[in-house]
């Protein structure tokens, strides 16, 4: 039968390869994004998996929280890498090095 | 059984499309896989009985995420290949950091599986009430104890919206702080509309 281990290993995996992808997409922005998307997406499926088998709702509640801060994320952060490529004709984090700080 | 079955699907294929989104060489084909792991992923949700957020996950990820994630993708003309270059060179480093993290996660979930960590149980207080939906029983809680919480959530998008839509607004007359308070407040509603009774069938002349 399915516990909750077996959630719990899908989403560690998931978290990973997500870690994974910003490392190896270290100067394309987007996909950088998607990997922060899909490491949103192993914690929703962790707080579910709980929420399930503790017969707990909180979980399901804080996933949708999760959801809605993960949209904000991806539109403010598109947002940005528009005004960028406007400005500056490409989206290579490597040169975000302007302000040299 | 079929249970057993379909978890393993869903995870197979969620992990899967995981792979091809952070390995895949066009951008729009990684949009495409990161949609299939969204929905296998609420596939995995409806498993134990999470409708609700499966849905959606469905609905916003699939619907505005990733259809924001294409519309960018298309609309910015870049050199995807140029992009890529040091793919090869960090994979030794990002796969070590990574096999490093899934150990210590494994290490973990096995502490945790032996009983090594009491999780404590849930002392039944947002639990789901018997004889509704998924849907009702969330929106009982959510209602009940995390209204503020739920309020809050939605000054969070209002300002994503806001900050977006002025990160990117761009209007070339009238560029962004020029606005004219003064002429804007001299403005009386008789000379900004007029009052007309048109003949019916005839139309206005404007």
């Amino acid at each position: 039968m399915i516990g909750v281990e077996h959630y719990i290993f899908v989403s560690a995996i998931l978290f990973v390869l997500g870690v994974l992808g910003i490392f190896l997409n270290r100067k394309n922005i987007i996909v950088i994004l998607m990997a922060i998307e899909l490491i949103l997406l192993a914690v929703n499926l962790n707080l579910v998996a709980f929420s399930a088998f503790l017969h707990d709702l909180t979980g399901q509640i804080f996933a949708m929280f999760v959801l809605t801060v993960a949209a904000g994320e991806a539109a403010v952060g598109l947002a940005i890498l528009v005004i960028y490529f406007r400005g500056r004709g490409t989206i290579a984090v490597d040169s975000v090095d302007r302000l040299k700080g | 059984m079929i249970q057993v079955i379909a978890f393993y699907l869903f995870a197979a294929l969620v992990v899967l499309s995981a792979v091809c989104v952070i390995t895949a060489r066009n951008p729009v084909h990684s949009v495409l896989w990161l949609i299939m792991a969204f929905f296998n992923g609420a596939g995995l949700m409806v498993l134990v009985g999470a409708e609700f957020i499966a849905m959606l996950l469905v609905i916003v990820y699939v619907g505005a995420v990733a259809v924001l994630f294409l519309f960018v993708v298309m609309m910015l003309d870049i050199d995807f290949a140029e992009l890529r270059a040091g793919f090869v060179k960090n994979f030794p480093l990002g796969l070590l950091i990574a096999l490093v993290l899934l150990a210590e996660l494994t290490l973990g979930i096995g502490a945790w599986t032996v009983g090594g960590i009491d999780l404590g149980t849930a002392n039944g207080h947002a639990a789901a009430t018997l004889g509704t939906t998924n849907i009702a029983s969330i929106g009982a809680v959510l209602y009940r104890d995390y209204l503020f919480l739920f309020e809050a959530a939605g000054v969070i998008l209002l300002v994503a919206m806001v900050g977006a839509i002025v990160l990117t607004h761009r209007d070339r007359r009238a560029p962004r702080g020029q606005q004219n308070i003064p002429k804007q407040n001299a403005r009386r509603p008789d000379e900004a509309t007029v009052m007309r009774q048109p003949t019916i069938g005839e139309g206005i002349e404007l």
